[in-house]
């Protein structure tokens, strides 16, 4: 056997599993959605349904919203954290990566806890202050597993940039507003735009979360399972997850091609 | 310069309080009497034992699939990280970013085409395999990644030619010599894999039948229908499980880019 014929048999479970769990499903799903009664038309459908348009609008809203938040929140703390050796930065540095484990079901349950009916705020608040199952509880469960994700991408850039730059803008009395706007935000603009699009196509995608919450407000990933179990509207379903697919796996291409990390896991 | 400061460390502070404070308490909240009466009425593991009662089937069977997963990304991912790192070119490109697909895609999308393409073959659809096949599609990418990292960087051909040159066969060469260079690259593989198989949820969620229910989908069965305590405890279990294995993955992921960066 020579070395080309091995090294290609090693790659055959991988195509055998790929062709029958990866690329037949995805054939099938393509196929699914344009089985129904509207055929191509489906794509048409959705965006003649106000439901779903203003539930692909409020997904994207919120999905902007919580990666702005997610980048300025972990872009200061990682700026920090790299910058700054003392006591208890390893253990913060633990807390703000430990969510990256969690699924979206517990990220869920979390702002239960701090926002929801038995939750810490109510308690510590006089009158009734739930917020966990509105809008604004998803939004802090979306942020609640996006802070880790951009972090870890802006703290290795952070590592990589060269602090003679921040050192000679300082010696020439550029003030610390200056520094952060012309010499480390332009530097970390690559990893920034990458972990944008991270958080972006995370929330849009994100499932757990918004089951748990079973929040009063609509998003993609909910709507496509309530088409699918309960309308039983399997070509809706299917439509709109290829449209789903489309968007956070053009997106995530798009990111690596500014930062090689992939961060793993769906909320 | 003071006041930079101090906001920075404000933001970090209070990002790390949101992350961390409700995790504090979901532990205490599993581990009281009566979380509505406070921590004075005093601590108790009556809700863990409950939990475990409860929900015995559903932890068991996750570690069952954390396993088998383990088991079939080692067998398909090592030697198809091999393969790639062998043939560098258009197509192993091509076929990378394919597998890579369960990254970027979201797992409804993923279970969707699933349940479409084999919903109907009863025996699969309604044992644990159909959830294992799912666990693997999503792991896979990350261990042929972590693999592949690690083989990149090695000499591969030079190594082969000294082995060919011994006269052992490529397949030696992958076991004896391959394989064991690439050790940090499959632990790390290996623990990711583990970590992601057991938190499992948007996939597992679809692909799951009422007598197969994985820890994370027990998770929202109990937020759901459970009083708070013994949900709380329940995540607790799952805390204690995945944190040990979270800081171990981040070891060796971080030891990996050390030796490779």
């Amino acid at each position: 056997m020579t070395p080309r014929i091995f090294a290609f048999l090693c790659l055959l479970p991988l195509a055998i599993f790929s062709l029958a769990f990866l690329a037949l499903p995805l054939v099938q799903l393509f196929a699914g959605a344009v089985e129904g009664d509207l055929g191509w038309g489906i794509y048409l459908e959705i965006l003649r349904t106000p439901r779903y348009l203003s539930t692909l609008w409020q997904t994207v809203v919120i999905s902007i919203l919580v990666t702005v938040a997610a980048l300025s929140v972990s872009t200061t703390a990682g700026l920090f954290l790299a910058r700054h050796r003392f006591w208890g930065r390893g253990l913060l540095l633990s807390i703000l990566t430990l969510p990256l484990a969690f699924p979206g079901v517990v990220v869920g349950f979390m702002i239960i806890l701090l926002a929801g009916r038995q939750g810490l705020i109510n308690d510590l608040t006089p009158g009734r202050v739930v917020f966990a199952y509105s809008s604004v509880g998803l939004f802090l469960g979306y942020l609640y597993f996006s802070i880790p994700r951009v972090l870890l991408t802006v703290m290795a850039a952070v590592e990589k940039l060269d602090p003679a730059l921040e050192e000679a803008a300082r010696t020439l009395g550029a003030r610390p507003v200056a520094i952060l706007r012309d010499v480390l935000l332009p530097g970390l603009a690559p990893a920034l735009v990458a972990s944008g699009a991270i958080a972006f196509a995370t929330a849009m995608g994100a499932f757990g979360t918004a089951f748990t919450l079973a929040t009063d407000i609509d998003v993609l990933p909910m709507v496509i399972y309530t088409e699918f179990t309960l309308s039983a509207n399997i070509a809706m379903a299917s439509a709109l997850s290829i449209l789903l697919g489309l968007v956070t796996w053009a997106l995530l291409l798009w990111a690596r091609s500014f930062a090689g990390a992939t961060v793993a896991g769906g909320g | 310069m003071r006041i930079g400061f101090f906001i920075q460390l404000t933001v970090t502070l209070l990002a790390a309080a949101f992350l961390i404070v409700p995790a504090i308490q979901s532990i205490l909240a599993g581990l009281t009497v009566n979380y509505f009466r406070g921590l004075s009425s005093g601590l108790t593991l009556k809700w863990v034992f409950e939990v475990w009662d409860l929900y015995a089937d559903s932890i068991l069977l996750s570690l069952w699939l954390a396993l088998g997963c383990l088991v079939a990304t080692l067998i398909i991912g090592v030697p198809a990280a091999y393969g790639l790192a062998r043939n560098p070119g258009r197509t192993s490109r091509v076929l990378e970013e394919f597998v890579s697909l369960p990254l970027a895609v979201p797992g409804l999308a993923l279970a969707l085409a699933l349940l479409q393409l084999y919903g109907t073959m009863k025996g699969f659809r309604m044992s644990a395999m159909f959830i294992l096949v799912g666990h693997i599609l999503y792991t896979l990418p990350f261990m042929i990644r972590s693999v592949l990292a690690v083989m990149a960087a090695m000499d591969l051909k030079t190594l082969e030619e000294s082995a060919a040159t011994l006269g052992a066969p490529p397949w030696r060469t992958f076991i004896d010599i391959v394989v064991p260079n690439a050790m940090p690259g499959i632990l790390a593989g290996a623990l990711t894999v583990v970590t992601l198989s057991i938190g499992e949820f948007n996939l597992t969620w679809m692909l799951h039948t009422p007598l197969l229910k994985t820890l994370p989908v027990g998770l929202a069965d109990s937020y759901a229908s459970m009083r708070l305590e013994i949900a709380s405890a329940y995540t607790l279990v799952f805390f204690i499980m995945i944190v040990p294995l979270l800081t171990a993955m981040q070891w060796a992921s971080n030891r990996l880019s050390r030796i490779n960066p």
